[in-house]
């Protein structure tokens, strides 16, 4: 699951020797010595990317799916008839029919609301942890930084899906909601880690550069020049940050749900469908497939997203 | 050196805590009336009651009475004593029969992401930006998005049931052979992350002085990459495969449950399904130990291996 962040930070680490941490913004970084800027340089290459152009493109067509699932099928996910278990394609269920007599390929699309909801809502709590514990370590450095790194180095040290079993077993409640808030605020919880030390790092680079000295000397107090000098400075690497571990935290919700403690029916989750069809393999093998490719491809899809651009942005990985 | 070595052992002491204090707390404390619970749907009587009380310090109220048990716990589970199932056997025999098939399992699965996992690695450090470099680069990046609930029932559907050529479930006692799929499924992840841990610091190091010294020396290619490269390249990775044993242990939940091997994952993947809270319990508080002591021995293995990261 974090496999992924894992290796992209040893990597890193490997990589380059030296301040770690994305280069800070385009402009001040390319306009004293390149003729180009490093976002113009990070985009001509973007642009001859073939995986960025696929990467994006699924993941636009699995956020509007997300969105309007009516608009991929026309079947609804839960017209279900047991006289029709395990039957082939016909009359736009082009994929057959499931264990429970479902649509295959209508509860694959209307599966997407679900993971891509809870992905992105976990990103969201994910990003606004890791954007204060970063900043406030990064910024105030001492024993503040001392502590607070301390404090990552403890969750990171938590097993994520250990934990996330201990914390929803103990989620009751049934309600669709309930579940949903459930598994976002343990993933939101135990994967903040890897982002704050990506702020961490960036933040410790900027607070450095001239411009904050001018701002402190024009008298602006520490929560200014964080808002307003800082936070723009360090956000990029986040949000690239943030787009891989968005993949990471589908597939973890697709796991918990897997196991049977993550999202619960009346949800539509890709993870249980791959467990009843799993169950079901020998008699009828598209209603494993269909959820597996569904969910294979919307993590990979903002995987290599956010692996594509961080690629253009760090020149040192070139 | 020292002082690196006891920070990160506090460290890990922290850890340990934190993550039972946690399991703790979200399992035993809080639930209504522990006594009744035990007895189910039976009466109490008064003697019975109090000497359960007596017994598990449960006239302890309040914060100290919460560390008072919670002590108690950690001092069992430190001492291996984990309780029952709810089925009524012993965690701790449950877990004895388990781990002997875990651990072959996660040694397959690292014996697969070394042999080509490494292999893989130096060729594609050796010639970067080579067709081989860009297809594994890309091939890695494919397995280490795909998650293993899709991974695992694939693998079993294509090459257990419908192509036949390995057995699709274990089973009890089960041989090599069975263990086989299941293996290289868990160690594909791993196999991914050795090849592009190998290929990265392989890269490095091969514009590193002392290689060039070689060169110029007149030493043939093989050597130098054998001799001086290698040596100097599998640092990182083989204090990664370290950490790696200890997650394949404590991460083949997904692969245990799919193909039925009775290792210690797939009695918690059956602990989870039957709501068995004991079970659960007992083996993420183990796996947790054996999670952490894995990590702190890689981090000690890593300072003692390379001298040159300086720890404060």
């Amino acid at each position: 699951m974090s496999d992924f962040e894992t290796v992209a930070a040893t990597e890193n680490q490997a990589a380059r020797r030296g301040p770690s941490g994305e280069p800070g913004t385009p402009n001040q970084v390319g306009a004293a010595n390149k003729p180009r800027s490093l976002a113009g340089d990070a985009w001509r290459d973007l642009r001859r990317n073939p995986i960025f152009w696929i990467s994006l493109a699924l993941v636009v067509i699995f956020t509007l799916m997300a969105l309007l699932p009516g608009v991929f099928t026309a079947n609804s996910p839960n017209d279900c008839l047991l006289s029709r278990q395990h039957a082939g394609p016909s009359g736009g269920a082009i994929f057959g029919y499931d264990f429970q007599g479902c649509d295959t390929y209508s509860r694959a699309v209307y599966g997407t609301r679900a993971s891509l909801l809870v992905g992105a809502l976990a990103a969201l709590g994910t990003g606004i942890i890791a954007l204060v514990i970063g900043m406030l370590a990064g910024y105030f450095g001492r024993w503040v930084d001392a502590v607070l790194s301390r404090v990552i180095d403890v969750v990171l040290g938590i097993p994520l899906l250990l934990a996330a079993i201990v914390l929803l077993k103990r989620v009751s409640s049934d309600s669709q909601w309930a579940r949903i808030g459930a598994v976002v605020f343990v993933l939101a919880l135990l994967g903040w880690t890897t982002a704050a030390r990506v702020v961490r790092s960036s933040v410790i680079t900027a607070k450095e550069q001239d411009y904050v000295a001018a701002a402190r000397m024009l008298g602006a107090g520490n929560s200014r020049i964080m808002w307003r000098h800082i936070l723009p400075n360090s956000l990029a690497p986040a949000i690239v940050v943030l787009t891989i571990a968005l993949g990471s935290f589908i597939a973890a919700e697709a796991t918990l749900s897997f196991l049977g403690i993550g999202l619960k029916a009346p949800t539509i989750s890709w993870g249980q469908d791959i467990d009843t069809g799993r169950i079901h393999m020998r008699e009828a093998a598209t209603p494993l497939i269909v959820p597996s490719a569904f969910l294979a491809l919307t993590v990979l899809a903002f995987i290599m997203l956010g692996d594509a651009i961080r690629d253009a942005f760090d020149p040192k990985l070139r | 050196m020292f002082r690196y070595i006891l920070r990160r052992l506090l460290q890990m002491v922290l850890a340990f805590f934190g993550t039972t204090l946690i399991v703790y707390a979200l399992t035993f404390a809080g639930q209504g009336d522990p006594i009744q619970a035990l007895a189910g749907e039976r009466p109490v009587t008064p003697a019975q009651r109090a000497y359960l009380t007596e017994k598990y310090n449960l006239d302890q109220t309040g914060v100290g009475g919460f560390f008072y048990r919670y002590f108690d716990y950690v001092k069992d589970l430190l001492q291996g004593n984990l309780g029952e199932s709810l089925t009524g056997r012993s965690i701790g025999d449950i877990l004895q029969q388990a781990w002997p098939v875990t651990v072959r399992l996660a040694l397959i699965a690292l014996a697969v992401a070394i042999i080509f996992g490494v292999t893989a690695g130096v060729l594609a450090g050796i010639r970067r930006a080579s067709i081989f470099d860009n297809s594994t680069l890309v091939l890695t990046l494919l397995v280490l998005g795909i998650p293993t609930i899709v991974l695992a029932p694939l693998a079993q559907y294509f090459l257990g049931v419908k192509w036949q050529l390995f057995p699709p479930t274990a089973g009890s006692d089960p041989t090599f052979y069975a263990l086989l799929l299941p293996g290289i499924v868990l160690g594909s992840l791993s196999l991914a992350t050795a090849l592009r841990l190998t290929r990265a610091s392989v890269a490095e190091n091969l514009r590193a002085d002392y290689v060039r010294t070689a060169r110029s020396k007149g030493l043939v290619k093989r050597r130098i990459v054998i001799v001086h490269v290698l040596r100097n390249s599998l640092i990182p990775v083989v204090t990664f495969l370290g950490v790696e044993l200890g997650n394949l242990m404590s991460g083949a939940i997904i692969t245990e449950g799919v193909f039925n091997i009775p290792g210690v994952g797939f009695n918690l993947f059956r602990g989870i399904r039957t709501e068995d809270g004991p079970l659960v319990v007992g083996i993420v508080s183990v796996l947790v130990v054996v999670y952490l002591v894995s990590n702190l021995v890689v981090d000690v293995l890593y300072a003692v291996l390379d001298p040159r990261i300086r720890y404060e």
